[in-house]
């Protein structure tokens, strides 16, 4: 019966937890009654394996430690880790004077077996308790560098995802597309360019972008700045809006709009998917479009989707941070983009074996 | 990265020779390979007055010079032995060439001798001296490690071994200190710049298509369903045996440290997990080891033939080898990219078979927050939602929103029963949070006043990681806390890696239904998709709190917790 009562100041307990606080101590007469089950003893599921564990391991312990095992040791004062840090009021070992044999469960909620009340917590106060010591000036200057240091450095990286040589029947080229950026978490400074020729040729696209990027979730970043062509001439400028990031299912894209000087409207979207052969060999195929909202004679741009680059990069990354690639690059200009290229006699694309190198630093 | 695998291949052999014993001067006597160990009297520094000299070194590790930072110029540190009650002074030269620093770890102490540069202390100044003081109110085994930069990754940390003032409770006739670690040929500051630059750069152990063909890991279904949610469940351990060696007391694998006993004794090993980021999976295979002490406070003897425990944590354990043979004490890298591994001998220059490294577990829906929820019932479509509901921030709204915020576990469960990530299955008995039972009462048995909850979260693509979404550089003010209150404190893991959370110049009793008996620890690992609470009675003074992954805290898991005294502080 006593047990039963017991059971259910412990439920009561369970539900407003600053009552149970003070009655369980109110019951401490009643705690060698205490059913197994109560709610508020969640030793009493604690598995049975400890015990067994420790079964036959005394011959571990000293003839010392033996009298450990009882329950009714007291800390030496000399052992009390809150000597001198103003200790609570002495609430001791409910279970002093309670001796227990070292197989028991633990009869009554004592210790973390308790519920915990739900006082409020306090209000934090400026300053560090150390500058009484050390001085506030010091503290204080030590304070930011500290957390300057957890969380708040700047970091840089260099890196060239495409520097290759494009094999293919005609004029060999070559092209390259990187990026850099410095800055933090949230906030960078991220430059790009790429750009694409042939030997003996002139340099027949090179574009550079100085983009603001700014982390916006865990796994996108919105870019704005600005994007100037140096070739083909003449030379443009654009203000530009993207995104970049990676997409379900492990797939890098990134998406920019810009805005020429001129009025003109153009549009990008690339993607890349890193497929894992073996740890050292990637596969990446890879997917570029640039699309046009008008024509435009000059650069030779047709209004509509104007070009269309599908890769597939072999690479060896022994080394993260230099691995040569071999692939097969297709690219070409479609609609009247590919229109104004035949008037002018220029090829409208094809096939290329490339064969580079993705670096950074 | 060549000698990485060299290091493999050599370690996947189930052999292995006594090894070249390179003697290497960077090393304390106590941790020269063939050490009787500190029960034969081997140098160590002792008394009232200790002096510690914080310079660079060269070290060698298998062989091969590797740069460091030392004291006294030995990579670990030496070992501190002091007496219970005694009173100490430890005067700590700084001569390096940036500022530098030493956390007394696990040590009760006046706060302002903690340690921690900008929360106890301004730090010591580049060719500057400091002089901590203290009184030593405790016993069992601590360490002692840097907390300025990355320095404790490149050497800076040793262990404290505190003898009781009266008779040790744990009997033994004979004891080693045994230091894990793990050392790289980059720095501390490369490391985290790779990290931050690509976060999976050390991980070598990726699912990969041959794998797929060949049966390997997950199952094409699976590997969709993971990457429909960006998550990669090969990420066990940030830095890896790709460029860690894994060291005992200084040494490589290669140069096989060895412990000595003679057959039949009752050998005390006290085990510390000084590394910057590994969790160790350690055993012996062969020798049961009794579990006494778990961060230097006793605890009922318990038997294991296995233990997991993370950065800054510390068991000491008993084993009687009776036979007269080696014994090898492998102490594994949680994602197996490596091992630490040393010797236990009755002498100099043997040694026994090296166990291969395990295969490298794969992180599950458990790992993932979502223990509760059955796994098999779901489809493709109840992914899709799912990748909203991993990042419900309704499920956890103390949780600040934004970028550094991966996911919200949306079922974390209690796994201090569990023998921690990929050793379910290990076949044998692996101690569990919930084996530890304090020898001794714990002192404050009062029910918490109040109770507070704390999200360990984290993004993996921009390696970032914090509490409650904030990063220390973002936090503006510090978790307060009334002297001598008592509350209690639950960490929610809402990420997919283990973290080893240290709260400095506290222990905390573990909520693992032990009542007041409950085991008392200054770090606890919180596994993935887990969590766990403890029980603390608040100590006076500002005291810094963090995951001891050293990238982790650098990269804004920490936070400041502030006891106050008296009324002003309600």
């Amino acid at each position: 019966m006593k047990a039963l009562l017991f059971v259910g100041a412990a439920a009561f307990g369970w539900a407003f937890p600053a009552a149970g606080q003070t009655m369980s101590h109110d019951h401490h007469g009643d705690m060698p009654m205490a059913a197994p089950s109560s709610p508020a003893s969640p030793a009493a599921a604690a598995p049975d394996s400890d015990n067994a564990k420790a079964e036959g391991q005394d011959a571990a312990m000293s003839p010392n430690g033996g009298q450990h095992s009882g329950h009714d040791i007291h800390m030496s004062p000399i052992g009390d880790p809150h000597a001198g840090h103003h200790p609570p009021a002495p609430q001791a070992d409910p279970h002093a004077g309670h001796p227990m044999p070292a197989d028991s469960r633990p009869e009554a909620a004592a210790g973390t077996d308790l519920a915990a009340g739900d006082a409020p917590a306090p209000t934090p106060q400026p300053g560090l308790a150390a500058s009484r010591f050390w001085g506030a000036e010091a503290m204080m200057a030590a304070s930011h560098h500290l957390r300057h240091h957890h969380g708040g450095m700047t970091f840089r990286q260099v890196m060239l995802n495409l520097a290759e040589v494009q094999l293919r029947r005609g004029k060999d080229g070559y092209r390259w597309d990187g990026e850099a950026w410095i800055g933090g978490d949230i906030h960078r400074l991220t430059l790009k360019s790429e750009g694409e020729g042939t030997f003996g040729g002139r340099t027949e696209t090179a574009e550079v972008q100085a983009l603001y990027s700014r982390a916006i979730d865990p796994y996108w970043n919105l870019q704005a700045g600005v994007r100037h062509d140096i070739r083909p001439g003449p030379s443009r400028t654009y203000a530009t809006m993207g995104i970049e990031g990676l997409a379900p299912y492990w797939f890098q894209v990134e998406g920019a709009v810009f805005l020429s000087s001129q009025g003109d409207v153009l549009a990008r979207a690339e993607a890349f998917y890193d497929q894992r052969l073996t740890q050292n060999l990637v596969l990446q195929p890879r997917a570029e479009a640039n699309f046009a909202a008008q024509t435009v004679r000059e650069t030779g741009i047709g209004a509509g989707l104007s070009d269309l680059e599908l890769g597939i990069r072999l690479r060896y990354e022994r080394r993260r941070e230099f691995a040569p690639y071999i692939g097969v690059s297709w690219e070409r200009r479609l609609g009247e983009t590919a229109r104004i290229a035949r008037t002018r006699g220029e090829e409208t694309g094809g096939f290329s074996f490339v064969a580079g190198v993705r670096t950074w630093f | 990265m060549i000698a990485s695998i060299d290091r493999r291949a050599f370690l996947r052999g189930a052999t292995l020779g006594s090894g070249g014993l390179a003697l290497a001067g960077a090393l304390p006597a106590w941790a020269l390979p063939g050490s009787a160990g500190i029960a034969e009297g081997l140098p160590v520094l002792s008394g009232e007055d200790i002096t510690l000299r914080i310079a660079r070194t060269t070290m060698r590790i298998d062989g091969r010079p590797m740069h460091a930072v030392a004291v006294n110029g030995t990579v670990p540190a030496p070992l501190i032995r002091l007496r219970e009650g005694q009173q100490v002074r430890l005067r700590v030269m700084n001569e390096l060439d940036e500022e530098s620093s030493i956390h007394w770890h696990g040590l009760l102490l006046p706060f302002q001798m903690d340690g921690v540069p900008g929360v106890s202390f301004p730090g010591i100044a580049p060719r500057a001296t400091f002089t901590y003081a203290f009184p030593i109110v405790q016993a069992g085994t601590y360490w002692y490690h840097s907390h300025s930069g990355f320095q404790e990754q490149d050497g800076l940390y040793g262990p404290i071994v505190i003898d009781p003032a009266g008779a040790d409770p744990v009997l033994s006739d004979r004891e080693h200190v045994i230091v894990l670690s793990d050392h790289s040929r980059l720095s501390g500051r490369a490391i985290f710049t790779r990290l931050k630059q690509q976060p999976g750069y050390f991980n070598r152990q990726r699912q990969t298509l041959a794998g797929l063909l060949a049966g390997q890991d997950q199952r094409a279904g699976d590997r969709r369903k993971w990457g429909a949610m960006r998550m990669d469940p090969t990420d066990i351990a940030d830095v890896t045996g790709a460029t860690y060696r894994y060291l005992v007391n200084g040494h490589g694998p290669q140069d096989n440290w060895t412990a000595l006993f003679r057959p039949g004794e009752r050998v005390r090993l006290r085990i510390i997990n000084a590394s910057a980021m590994t969790t160790f999976n350690l055993r012996i295979p062969g020798l049961p080891m009794t579990v006494v002490q778990a961060d230097g406070l006793n605890v009922r003897p318990v038997e294991v033939d296995e233990f997991q425990f993370g950065p800054a944590e510390t068991y000491d354990v008993i084993v009687v080898p009776r036979e007269d043979r080696a014994y090898t004490l492998v102490g594994e890298s949680v994602d197996r990219s490596g091992m630490a591994r040393a010797t236990l001998a009755p002498r100099p220059g043997m040694s026994a078979a090296v166990p291969p490294l395990r295969r490298r577990p794969i992180a599950t829906m458990t790992d993932m927050g979502m223990g509760g929820m059955d796994h098999g019932a779901m489809d493709h479509g109840a992914m899709a939602g799912m990748d909203h509901a991993m990042r419900a921030f309704s499920n956890a709204p103390t949780v600040r929103k934004g970028p550094g915020v991966q996911t919200i576990a949306p079922m974390p469960i209690d796994r201090t029963g569990a023998p921690g990530q990929g050793l379910d299955d290990a076949g044998h008995r692996v101690l569990t949070y919930r084996d530890l039972v304090a020898l001794e009462p714990n002192p404050d048995a009062r029910a918490p006043s109040r109770q507070l909850e704390i999200h360990l979260t984290g993004n993996m693509e921009r390696y970032m990681w914090a509490f409650d979404g904030e990063k220390l550089s973002e936090v503006t003010a510090p978790i307060p806390f009334r002297a001598g209150e008592r509350v209690r404190v639950t960490l929610v893991n809402d990420t997919m890696m283990g973290h080893p959370i240290h709260l400095h110049g506290h222990f905390f009793e573990l909520v693992t239904g032990h009542g007041a008996h409950s085991p008392r620890k200054h770090t606890v690992l919180v596994q993935p998709g887990g969590k766990v609470s403890w029980d603390v009675t608040a100590n006076e003074g500002d005291w810094a709190f963090h995951c001891h992954m050293l990238y982790h805290m650098a990269a804004g898991m920490m936070q400041v917790v502030q006891v106050r005294g008296g009324a002003d502080a309600a």
